[in-house]
C-alpha cells in the first residue's frame, strides 16, 4: 500500500487519492488547434521504468491534485508537489 | 501413541472436551487439534485429494499437507484448517474431509486403482477436444470425487473486524532470533511488534524439553519483554503478506479458549500493520523424503515427533525408524528413545557430521548408515519400511517413521515484494534475496541451524532495525544460550552446516506407469555411496520391487515423482508449466514441503541446476485467510454507505419502492401508482402529463462556481457557450472529455455576474467535480474561480406538469410564479419566511416544470408542503422509472447513451455548438474517424407489431438481414409510451441505415425474440416543446 505525503494533509494512505493519469505530459492551452498536439497529449504515453511524474488528486482530504513522482520499479516515492505550484 | 504423564506445555488440569468425526475425545489446554488427535491415539485423519489414499499427520505447523478439517457447524462451518494449527479448545467440532462414507472405508479409495488414468494433465487430455461435451456431463462427479471441505452455506453469525497498527519495527516469528531483535530492538527505545502465528511465543524453542537449558533461556526473555511497555507480543496471528510501504497484513485470530469467540469479541482480525522496519525470523521448515509409500499415516516429519513428545508430551510411537539425509534428525531419535522408544536411524550417508555415534550408543539407538529408506508397508497405519542398504534389502518392522530431507527456509514474506530467493549451493537451499532497505533477516530463514547463531543474527538484526527507526539507545550485550553438548545435538555446529546434506531430487527415469522412481535418484549421489542398483543384488529390478508404489512429491495434491517425469517428457520443463499441468504446489499449504524437492527434480530431468530452473513465485498469503476476516464488517448492510435524500422517509412511508443508484437510495416508483413496476410507471407518466407529479432530484450532482473568470471557465468546460448566459437564466450544457467523447450533461444557472449554479447528473457528480478541480489546479491555474461541491447541500424536487404553476403558487403564495416572473429556464431565488428558495424553471420530462432547491434540513417541509398544496391539483410523486421513460418519450439523453463512445455528432447536438472553439474536447472531437458513416448517430424507434415489446441492448438489423454478429447498432432506452400508445425506444444506428421511415429488425437473442420497428425521430412527443413554455 502506498503513502503519500500530502504537502496539505500529511502521510495518508493511498486509497485516499484518486489516481490522475501521467503528469509529465504538457496541455495545449485551451485553444490551441493544433491536432497533433492534442494527439499527443491525450494518447501518447513513456510507460517508463523508473521515475514517473503522476497526478493524484486527494479526494477524501483537501482535494487539492498533488504531482506525485514514483519509481514504478519499487513504488518509491521521491517528491510530491501542490500542481499549482509545479505550474505556475 | 501415548500421551506421556509428565512434561509438555499442556495444562493437565485444564481438560478440553471436542469432537472428532462425532466421536468424543479430551486434550487439554496447550494442545493443538493435531496434538489432541495423536494423543487420542488418531493416526487416520484424512483421504487424499485425488487418489482417496488414507492420511495421516505429517507435520506441527502450517505447513502440513494433509489433516485438514472442518471446524464448526451451520453458518460457523471453516473447512480447510490444518489441524495442526488449530488450538484445542472445549467444544470444538471438528470433521475430516474428502472421505464418503466414512474415514475408515472411503469408497472412492478405488481410485487409487485407477490411478494410471489420473496422471497428471488427465483432465486436458480427456476433456479438451472431441470429448469436450464429456466434462459437462462428468465434471458435477469429478468435482465430487476430488476436492476439500464443504463451506457452510448459512450466513456466519461472528463478527469479523479490521485494524489499523503502527510501528517502528515489526518482527515476524518468535524464535531465539525473533525473541532477540525484539529485546534489541526494545532496548534501543523502538516501538515493537512482534508477531507469531502461534499461540505460544518461542518458535523452535517450543520443541525443546520443557526441563531443558533452552525453556529457562525462553522463560527469562519472555519475562523481560513482558516488562517493556514499548514491545507489544502479538501471539495467534499470522503474517500473510508484504506490501508496499512496509505494511504487513496480519490475521488474528479469537483466544477466548473456547471453540467460538466470548460475546463481544472478533472471530478473526485483519491487521493493516505500517511498519518503519521489518525483521523477518521467519525460521525454516523440514522436508520430508520422497520414497514408496512415504504418505502412509505413521510417517511423519522428525522435528514434529519431536514437537509432538517435547510439546504435547504425545509419544507418537514406540517402535520409529528415523530416516534422514542429515544430522538435525538425530535430535528427534534421541529425544524419542529417551522418552522409551525403541529408535533405529536409517542414514543416507556413510557417516553423521557431527561425532553422533557415540551418543547414540548411549542412549541405545541403532544407526544404520548408508541406508537408503525405498518403501514403507501398512495402509492404514505403517507397519514397518524396507531400507536398501549395501549389503541388500532390510525390513524394519515400525509404528513411526520420522523423517527429514533437510531444511527450507521460510522465505515467503520475503519473496513478496517480488524479489526472488537465491540458491545457496553449499546448503542446497534457497534463501531470501537482496531486501530493499529497512527490512532485515534473522535465524533459519538465512539458512542457519544454530541457536546461538539465531541469537546473534537476531540482535543484529534488533540494533539495525531500529537504528533505521532513529531508535538508537544503548544496547545490552544478547542474552546468550550456550546449549550444552547433549541439548545441542547435531545442530550444534558453524552456520549453515547443519543444514548439509538436502537431498537434492535427480529424477532421471521412470516411464509412465512404471514402478515408482528409485528414491536415490531423487538426490544426488555423494562421494562414496554406492549405486542402488549396484547394491541391490539382482540389479534395477530387484530395486524397482522394492521401490514399488507411489512416491509423493506434493502429498496435498496427490502429485507423484511419475507425474514431474512425465510433465517433463510431455514438455511441460518450466517451473510455472510444471505447477499448472500438474497442479504441483497449489493445494491450501501452496507446496511448503514440496515446490523445493519438484524444482530439483525437474532440475535434475532438465540437466541443469537448481538456480537456473527457478522458482515459482511466492505470493500473499503465505497461509489461508478466511474470506470473513478480509471482509471484516464490510459485509451486508455495511457493504458499502448509503446515500439518503432530505426527503427519504417519506417515500418509504408513502409506499416507494426504493433503488439503488450509484450509492444514493431513490424511489423507483410508488406501490400507490400500480401494483408492480410496469403498471406504475405508466401511471405516474399519465400523471405528469395529465396533471402534475412530483419528483425528489435530491440526488443530482451540484456545484457552486464562484469568481471573476467563472464565466470563462464555464465557456471552456462546456462544449456549448456560457459567456453569455444573463444572470437569472439557466442553460442546459453538454462537456466533453479531452479525446473528444462525451462526458456529461446538465443545467448551469447564471446567479450573478460571478457566480453559478451547475448540476451534473447523479451518477457522473463526483467525476464532473474532480474534472473541474483538476482543469483548474493543473491547466488554468490563471483563472480565479472556485468550484465547491454543494450536494448534500441542497435538497432539490421537481414539480412537473399542467398544474405546476398552479400547485407552486398555491404552496408559496407571496411568490410570483408567472410566466412573465418565472419564464421558461429562468430563476426565482426568494425568502419565502424562514426558507431560502431557488427555483429554476427546467424541464426533463417535456412537461411545464419546476425545480425547487432549498437547504438540505428543510427538503422534507418544502416537499410536505407541496404535496398538501398540490393535491387539489392532482399532485402525486413519481419515481425514477416514470422520469426514465419520460425523458425517452421527449427523446432526452441520459446515461445509456452517453456511454463513453458518443460523440456531439452521434447524439444530434452538434448544432448546439455550431462554430464555437477553445472548448475541452474541441480539437480532437473532429477526429476523421467520428465522421464514419458507420458510426451510429442517436434515432427514435417505434415498434409496429402490435402485442409485442422493444428491450433494451437489442440488436439493429436490416430487414431480411441474417440476424448474426453485431449488427447496425443497439436500443438504449425502453419505454412503453402512453401518450402513443406504442412502444418507443432510443437507440445508436449506423448512419447509413439511420433514415426516417425505414424499417428496422430489433433481435434479442438472450430472450429469443426480433421484433421489427420503424426509425423515426427521436423526439416522439410535442417536438416543438409547446407543453413546457407558456
Amino acid at each position: 500500500m502506498l503513502r503519500i505525503e500530502c504537502p496539505c494533509c500529511g502521510p495518508r494512505d493511498h486509497d485516499e487519492f484518486r489516481y490522475g493519469g501521467d503528469a509529465s505530459v504538457t496541455r495545449p492551452a485551451y485553444d490551441d488547434p493544433d491536432f497533433e498536439a492534442w494527439y499527443r497529449y491525450v494518447f501518447v504515453r513513456e510507460n517508463p521504468a523508473g521515475l514517473h511524474r503522476e497526478y493524484w488528486q486527494h479526494v477524501v482530504g483537501c482535494r487539492q491534485w498533488l504531482v506525485v513522482e514514483r519509481d514504478t520499479r519499487s513504488h518509491t516515492i521521491a517528491s510530491i508537489r501542490f500542481a499549482r505550484e509545479t505550474r505556475a | 501413541m501415548r500421551r506421556l504423564a509428565i512434561g509438555g506445555r499442556i495444562d493437565r488440569s485444564q481438560p478440553m472436551e471436542f469432537t472428532f468425526d462425532g466421536r468424543a475425545m479430551t486434550g487439554f489446554r496447550g494442545d493443538t487439534l493435531a496434538s489432541a488427535l495423536l494423543a487420542n491415539g488418531v493416526r487416520l485423519v484424512g483421504r487424499s485429494f485425488k487418489y482417496h489414499r488414507p492420511r495421516g499427520i505429517l507435520s506441527a505447523g502450517p505447513e502440513e499437507p494433509n489433516a485438514l478439517v472442518t471446524l464448526g457447524t451451520g453458518g460457523r462451518r471453516e473447512p480447510n484448517l490444518t489441524a495442526t494449527t488449530v488450538e484445542l479448545a472445549d467444544g470444538l467440532v471438528a470433521e475430516s474431509q474428502n472421505r464418503w462414507p466414512s474415514l475408515k472405508f472411503d469408497a472412492q479409495g478405488i481410485n487409487g486403482l485407477f490411478a494410471p488414468f489420473l496422471s497428471a494433465g488427465f483432465y486436458y487430455k480427456t476433456f479438451m477436444g472431441p470429448t469436450r461435451r464429456a466434462w459437462m456431463f462428468y465434471e458435477h462427479f469429478i468435482r465430487k470425487a476430488a476436492g476439500f471441505g464443504r463451506a457452510g452455506e448459512e450466513p456466519d453469525p461472528d463478527r469479523y473486524d479490521v485494524r489499523h497498527l503502527f510501528a517502528d519495527v515489526a518482527i515476524v516469528g518468535s524464535g531465539p532470533a525473533g525473541l532477540s531483535a525484539a529485546l534489541a530492538a526494545g532496548e534501543a527505545g523502538a516501538r515493537v511488534v512482534l508477531i507469531e502465528q502461534d499461540f505460544a511465543l518461542g518458535g523452535t524453542l517450543l520443541s525443546d524439553p520443557q526441563d531443558s537449558e533452552s525453556a529457562a533461556w525462553l522463560s527469562g526473555m519472555l519475562a523481560r519483554l513482558a516488562g517493556m511497555p514499548n514491545v507489544s507480543l502479538m501471539t495467534r496471528t499470522t503474517a500473510f503478506g508484504a506490501y508496499d510501504g512496509n505494511v504487513l497484513g496480519l490475521v488474528e485470530r479469537h483466544g477466548s479458549g473456547t471453540a467460538d469467540p466470548k460475546e463481544g469479541q472478533a472471530r478473526q482480525m485483519l491487521l493493516l500493520l505500517r511498519a518503519k522496519s521489518i525483521v523477518y525470523a521467519s525460521g525454516a521448515l523440514e522436508r520430508p523424503l520422497t520414497f514408496a509409500n512415504n504418505d502412509r499415516p505413521g510417517i511423519m516429519l522428525a522435528s514434529a515427533a519431536r514437537i509432538y513428545l517435547n510439546r504435547f508430551a504425545v509419544l507418537t510411537g514406540t517402535r520409529v525408524v528415523v530416516a534422514t539425509d542429515n544430522d538435525s534428525a538425530y535430535r528427534a531419535a534421541f529425544d524419542l528413545a529417551t522418552a522409551g522408544a525403541e529408535v533405529t536411524i536409517a542414514d543416507s550417508r556413510a557417516e553423521p557430521i557431527h561425532d553422533l555415534r557415540e551418543q547414540a550408543r548411549r542412549r541405545g539407538v541403532a544407526v544404520r548408515t548408508n541406508s537408503l529408506i525405498a518403501n514403507a508397508l501398512g495402509r492404514r497405519a505403517v507397519r514397518a519400511v524396507s531400507l536398501s542398504e549395501p549389503g541388500g534389502a532390510a525390513t524394519v518392522r515400525c509404528d513411526l517413521v520420522a523423517v527429514s530431507g533437510g531444511w527450507s527456509p521460510t522465505v515467503h514474506l520475503t519473496s513478496h515484494f517480488g524479489v526472488k530467493p537465491v540458491y545457496r549451493e553449499d546448503i542446497q537451499t534457497f534463501v531470501p534475496g537482496k531486501l530493499g532497505a529497512g527490512r532485515f533477516v534473522a535465524g533459519a530463514v538465512m539458512g542457519g541451524l544454530t541457536t546461538a547463531g539465531a541469537i546473534e543474527q537476531g540482535h543484529r538484526a534488533g540494533v539495525d532495525a531500529s537504528a533505521f527507526c532513529g531508535a538508537a539507545k544503548a544496547v545490552q550485550q544478547p542474552v546468550r544460550l550456550e546449549l550444552t553438548e547433549i541439548d545441542a545435538g547435531p545442530d550444534d555446529s558453524p552456520l549453515g552446516t547443519s543444514l548439509r546434506p538436502a537431498p537434492l531430487a535427480q529424477l532421471v527415469r521412470g516411464g509412465y506407469g512404471s514402478p515408482a522412481i528409485l528414491p536415490e535418484l531423487h538426490r544426488p549421489r555423494r562421494s562414496g555411496e554406492t549405486s542402488h542398483a549396484k547394491r541391490t543384488r539382482g540389479g534395477d529390478e530387484e530395486g524397482a520391487k522394492l521401490a514399488a508404489g507411489k512416491a509423493f512429491v506434493d502429498i496435498q495434491m496427490d502429485v507423484t515423482t511419475q507425474d514431474i517425469a512425465l510433465a517433463h517428457r510431455e514438455g511441460y520443463e518450466s517451473v510455472e508449466h510444471l505447477k499448472r499441468y500438474t497442479t504441483l504446489g497449489m493445494g491450501t499449504d501452496q507446496g511448503k514441503t514440496s515446490n523445493f524437492y519438484a524444482l530439483s527434480a525437474m532440475a535434475g530431468l532438465r540437466g541443469m541446476a537448481v538456480p537456473e530452473v527457478g522458482t515459482t513465485t511466492f505470493r500473499p498469503p503465505y497461509t489461508p485467510v478466511a474470506i470473513g476476516a478480509l471482509a471484516g464488517r464490510s459485509i451486508g448492510h455495511h457493504y458499502k454507505p448509503i446515500r439518503r435524500t432530505p426527503m427519504h422517509d417519506w417515500h418509504v412511508a408513502n409506499g416507494a419502492q426504493m433503488l439503488e443508484g450509484g450509492l444514493w437510495m431513490r424511489p423507483w416508483f410508488y406501490r400507490t401508482s400500480g401494483r408492480d413496476v410496469n403498471e406504475a410507471y405508466v401511471a405516474e407518466m399519465r400523471m405528469v402529463r395529465e396533471t402534475a407529479g412530483l419528483m425528489d432530484i435530491s440526488t443530482l450532482g451540484k456545484i457552486d462556481v464562484q469568481g471573476p473568470d467563472a464565466a470563462e471557465f464555464l465557456d471552456r468546460v462546456y462544449a456549448n457557450g456560457f459567456a453569455r448566459l444573463p444572470v437569472g437564466r439557466a442553460r442546459y450544457g453538454i462537456m466533453l472529455r479531452d479525446d473528444g467523447i462525451v462526458f456529461d450533461d446538465g443545467t448551469t444557472t447564471r446567479l450573478g455576474e460571478r457566480h453559478f449554479f451547475m448540476t451534473t447528473s447523479t451518477a457522473k457528480a463526483a467525476d464532473v467535480m474532480s474534472r473541474l478541480e483538476f482543469l483548474l489546479d493543473t491547466a488554468w491555474p490563471d483563472l480565479r474561480v472556485s468550484v465547491t461541491s454543494v450536494t448534500y447541500e441542497w435538497a432539490a424536487m421537481s414539480v412537473a406538469g399542467p398544474n405546476s404553476r398552479d400547485i407552486l403558487a398555491a404552496a408559496f403564495p407571496d411568490l410570483d410564479v408567472s410566466n412573465e416572473a418565472l419564464p421558461h429556464m429562468g430563476l426565482l431565488e426568494e425568502q419565502y419566511r424562514d426558507m431560502h428558495l431557488r427555483i429554476i424553471r427546467l424541464s426533463f420530462s417535456g412537461e411545464r416544470a419546476y425545480e425547487i432547491y432549498v437547504g438540505a434540513s428543510l427538503g422534507n417541509e418544502v416537499w410536505c408542503r407541496l404535496m398538501e398544496a398540490g393535491a387539489p391539483f392532482g399532485l402525486k410523486p413519481y419515481g425514477v422509472e416514470a422520469l426514465g421513460a419520460l425523458r425517452v418519450e421527449k427523446g432526452h439523453i441520459a446515461g445509456p447513451e452517453i456511454d463513453g463512445r458518443t460523440t456531439l455528432d452521434d447524439l444530434g447536438l452538434s448544432r448546439m455548438v455550431g462554430k464555437r472553439s477553445g472548448y475541452v474536447g474541441e480539437v480532437l472531437e473532429r477526429r476523421e474517424a467520428f465522421s464514419d458513416p458507420a458510426r451510429p448517430r442517436l434515432v427514435g424507434l417505434r415498434c409496429f407489431e402490435p402485442g409485442k415489446q422493444l428491450h433494451a441492448g437489442a440488436i439493429l438489423f436490416r430487414p431480411n438481414e441474417s440476424l448474426q454478429g453485431h449488427g447496425l447498432g443497439r436500443i438504449t432506452s425502453v419505454t412503453y409510451s402512453p401518450a402513443l400508445d406504442a412502444w418507443v425506444a432510443l437507440g445508436l444506428l449506423a448512419r447509413e441505415a439511420a433514415v426516417e421511415g425505414a424499417e428496422i429488425v430489433a433481435a434479442s437473442p438472450i430472450i429469443g425474440q426480433a421484433v421489427r420497428a420503424r426509425v423515426v425521430s427521436p423526439i416522439f412527443l410535442d417536438p416543438k416543446g409547446e407543453r413546457l413554455r407558456g
